[in-house]
C-alpha cells in the first residue's frame, strides 16, 4: 500500500435546480479498500456515485484520482477523451439495472469483449479467449458465450455486467445497488463472487446500497447519507454496531432480524 | 431542356449551399457534413441525396451516367437520367469511360475511373454506428473521439454467429486513418476500389441530410480482425455472357428446375467486353442490334 489515497473526493456538490442531490461530500479511498455508501432512497447516494464516476457533472468539488500514468489528477479537469479513456480502462461501473450496463442486442462474448476492442484489441481469437476466461470467473457456462443477455436470468445478467467491466483490469469499481432486484439466494452468491473478486484482484470499490447486509459483508468503511449530506462515517462494524446519529440508529434498527 | 426549370432543377442558392457542404466534406475525408436537404420530386430512398449532389456538381458540359446496382437500364437509373436530361439538358451516356459524372446506387463501375470523373453515391443511412448506438449525440461523440471499438463489436458478433465476417455490403471502412465511414450499400467486393481511387467520390444522404466524401487517391481501409482479415469474396463461376472472371456477378434464375446463370452486374462493362469479342459459356457473339 502506498502512502497516497487512490481517490480523493472533496467538497462535491450537485443540485438539480432547487432540489439538492448531494452537498459537500468528501472522503478518501485507499487502494484495496471497499467503501460502502448507505442511506434511504433519495438521500443522494446514486447522484454521488454518478458524479464521481463521470456520468454526471457536479456543480462544485474535486475528484482526484491516482492515475497509472501521471499520478494524482483531478478527473473533473481532465479533457473528455482522457476521462472517457479512464472510465473504460481503469474504472468500472456496475449499474443497478444490468440493462443499463449491457448491450442487450449483442452476445455475451461481445459484451465482455467490447472494452477490449475499445482499447484497440483486434485479434478475434484472443478477445474470445479473454471473454471465455471471464465468463468462467463469474460462473457463466462457456456454452452461453454466444447467447444474448436477454436470454439470461437477472443474476446472470448482473454477473455478466461484472465480467464485462473487469475484463480490462480496472483498479476502481463503482457499484450502484449491485444486488437490487435479485432474490436472496442469488444475492448471496453474487455477493460471494464480488467479495472473492475484490479480494483476489485487490480492487478498490465504492458500493452504493440501501441494504445493510451487503455493506456488512463487503465494505471496510461506511458513509451514511441523509438529505444529500454525509452524516456519519467510520469502519463498517463500528458504524453498524455503535451508530451515533439518530438517523443511523433508525436505519440499523429497521433491519428485520430473522 | 425546358426553360421552366432552373439548370439542373435546384435553384442557385441551394446549389451553393450543397457545394459548401461538399467542399467541407472533401476537406475532412469521411466526415459527415450536415446539409439542408431539399424535397425532390421523387420519394426518399430513390436517391434524393445523390440527385442533389449531382445537381450541385453538374455543368452544361458534363456527360452523365447513372447506374442502379451496376445496370444502366433499371428503373431508378433510367428515371434519374431522364430527370437530368430534361432539367439540365446535358448529354447522358451508358459508357463508364465517356462520363464525367457517374451517379451510382450500390455499385462502383468495374472500369477504372480517372481524375476527370466524379462518382456520386446514393446513401440510405450514412451513420455506420447507428445499428449499435441509436443516439445521434453519442455517435457524434464517438466520431469526435475516434471511439470505434463498437464497430468491431459488430464484426465480432458476425464471426461468433457465422464463423466469418458475414457483413457483405455497407462494409465499414476507415478513411485516411481517421473517420469510420459507411461506404453506402455497395458490395464488399467493391471496397478495395474505394481506396486510392483517381476519381472524386461524393456521398449524399437526402433523408438523413448528410454529405461526405473521399478525395482522389485517399487511403481507405476495410475494418477487420488480425486473425479474420477482410476478404472481398469471389465466385466459382465466370460471367455467362462475357466470360469475365474478375467482375461482380448477379445470379439470374433461368427456370424452375434450378437452372441459373451468373452475369456481370455492371452492364456497361459486360457490353464493352462482348464488343471486344469476349464470349461466355451462355453468350452469343456480340451484334450491334443487340445494343
Amino acid at each position: 500500500m502506498t502512502g497516497m489515497p487512490l481517490l480523493r473526493v472533496a467538497g462535491l456538490s450537485k443540485s438539480y435546480g432547487r432540489r439538492v442531490g448531494c452537498t459537500d461530500v468528501g472522503f478518501d479511498l485507499w487502494p484495496g479498500e471497499v467503501l460502502g455508501v448507505v442511506g434511504e432512497s433519495g438521500s443522494g447516494k446514486t447522484t454521488l456515485l454518478n458524479c464521481i464516476g463521470g456520468n454526471l457533472a457536479p456543480d462544485a468539488g474535486k475528484v482526484v484520482y491516482d492515475t497509472r500514468a501521471d499520478g494524482l489528477r483531478d478527473t473533473l479537469a481532465m479533457s473528455e477523451p482522457e476521462r472517457r479513456m479512464l472510465m473504460r480502462t481503469d474504472w468500472a461501473f456496475v449499474h443497478q439495472n444490468p440493462r443499463d450496463g449491457l448491450r442487450m442486442a449483442v452476445s455475451a462474448g461481445a459484451n465482455v469483449g467490447e472494452r477490449l476492442m475499445a482499447v484497440g484489441a483486434r485479434h478475434y481469437g484472443r478477445i474470445r479467449g479473454a471473454a471465455l476466461d471471464w465468463l468462467e470467473r463469474v460462473e457463466i457456462a462457456a456454452e452461453r458465450i454466444d447467447d444474448r443477455p436477454a436470454a439470461f436470468s437477472g443474476g446472470m445478467q448482473q454477473r455478466l455486467q461484472i465480467a464485462r467491466n473487469l475484463v480490462t483490469g480496472p483498479r476502481l469499481v463503482f457499484m450502484d445497488e449491485p444486488t437490487g432486484g435479485l432474490d436472496v439466494s442469488v444475492q448471496a452468491r453474487l455477493l460471494d463472487l464480488i467479495r472473492g473478486l475484490v479480494r483476489e484482484l485487490g480492487l478498490s470499490a465504492i458500493i452504493v446500497t440501501h441494504d445493510l447486509a451487503v455493506v456488512r459483508l463487503l465494505a471496510d468503511r461506511l458513509l451514511v447519507m441523509k438529505d444529500g449530506r454525509v452524516i456519519e462515517a467510520g469502519l463498517t462494524d463500528q458504524v453498524l454496531d455503535d451508530p451515533q446519529q439518530a438517523y443511523t440508529q433508525l436505519l440499523v434498527s429497521s433491519v428485520l432480524q430473522v | 431542356m425546358t426553360a421552366d426549370y432552373n439548370f439542373a432543377y435546384l435553384d442557385e442558392q441551394t446549389k451553393r449551399m450543397i457545394r459548401r457542404a461538399l467542399l467541407k466534406a472533401v476537406a475532412v475525408p469521411g466526415y459527415q457534413v450536415p446539409f439542408a436537404s431539399r424535397e425532390m420530386p421523387m420519394p426518399y430512398g430513390w436517391g434524393t441525396g445523390g440527385v442533389q449532389v449531382t445537381a450541385a456538381c453538374l455543368t452544361p458540359d458534363d456527360t452523365l451516367k447513372v447506374i442502379d446496382q451496376g445496370a444502366d437500364d433499371t428503373t431508378n437509373a433510367v428515371s434519374i437520367r431522364n430527370f437530368f436530361h430534361r432539367t439540365a439538358g446535358i448529354v447522358t451516356t451508358e459508357e463508364t469511360e465517356a462520363a464525367s459524372i457517374i451517379q451510382t446506387r450500390h455499385r462502383i463501375p468495374e472500369a477504372p475511373l480517372s481524375e476527370q470523373q466524379i462518382l456520386v453515391y446514393q446513401v440510405p443511412i450514412p451513420e455506420p454506428l447507428r445499428f449499435l448506438e441509436p443516439r445521434e449525440t453519442e455517435t457524434r461523440k464517438m466520431h469526435e473521439l475516434q471511439e470505434y471499438g463498437l464497430m468491431h463489436v459488430k464484426l465480432y458478433e458476425d464471426i461468433a454467429r457465422h464463423g466469418h465476417i458475414a457483413t457483405t455490403y455497407a462494409y465499414p471502412v476507415k478513411v485516411a486513418g481517421r473517420y469510420v465511414m459507411d461506404p453506402s450499400p455497395i458490395p464488399k467486393f467493391d471496397n478495395p476500389k474505394l481506396s486510392d481511387c483517381a476519381a472524386l467520390q461524393l456521398f449524399g444522404a437526402g433523408r438523413e441530410q448528410r454529405i461526405y466524401a473521399i478525395p482522389p487517391h485517399t487511403k481507405v481501409v476495410s475494418l477487420d480482425f488480425e486473425d479474420h482479415p477482410f476478404d472481398p469474396g469471389h465466385w466459382d463461376e465466370d460471367c455467362a455472357l462475357c466470360g469475365a472472371s474478375n467482375s461482380y456477378l448477379d445470379e439470374v434464375i433461368l427456370d424452375d428446375a434450378g437452372g441459373r446463370m451468373f452475369v456481370c452486374s455492371d452492364s456497361a462493362h459486360c457490353r464493352t467486353r462482348r464488343k471486344a469479342g469476349h464470349v461466355g459459356p451462355l453468350g452469343a457473339p456480340y451484334k450491334e442490334e443487340d445494343a
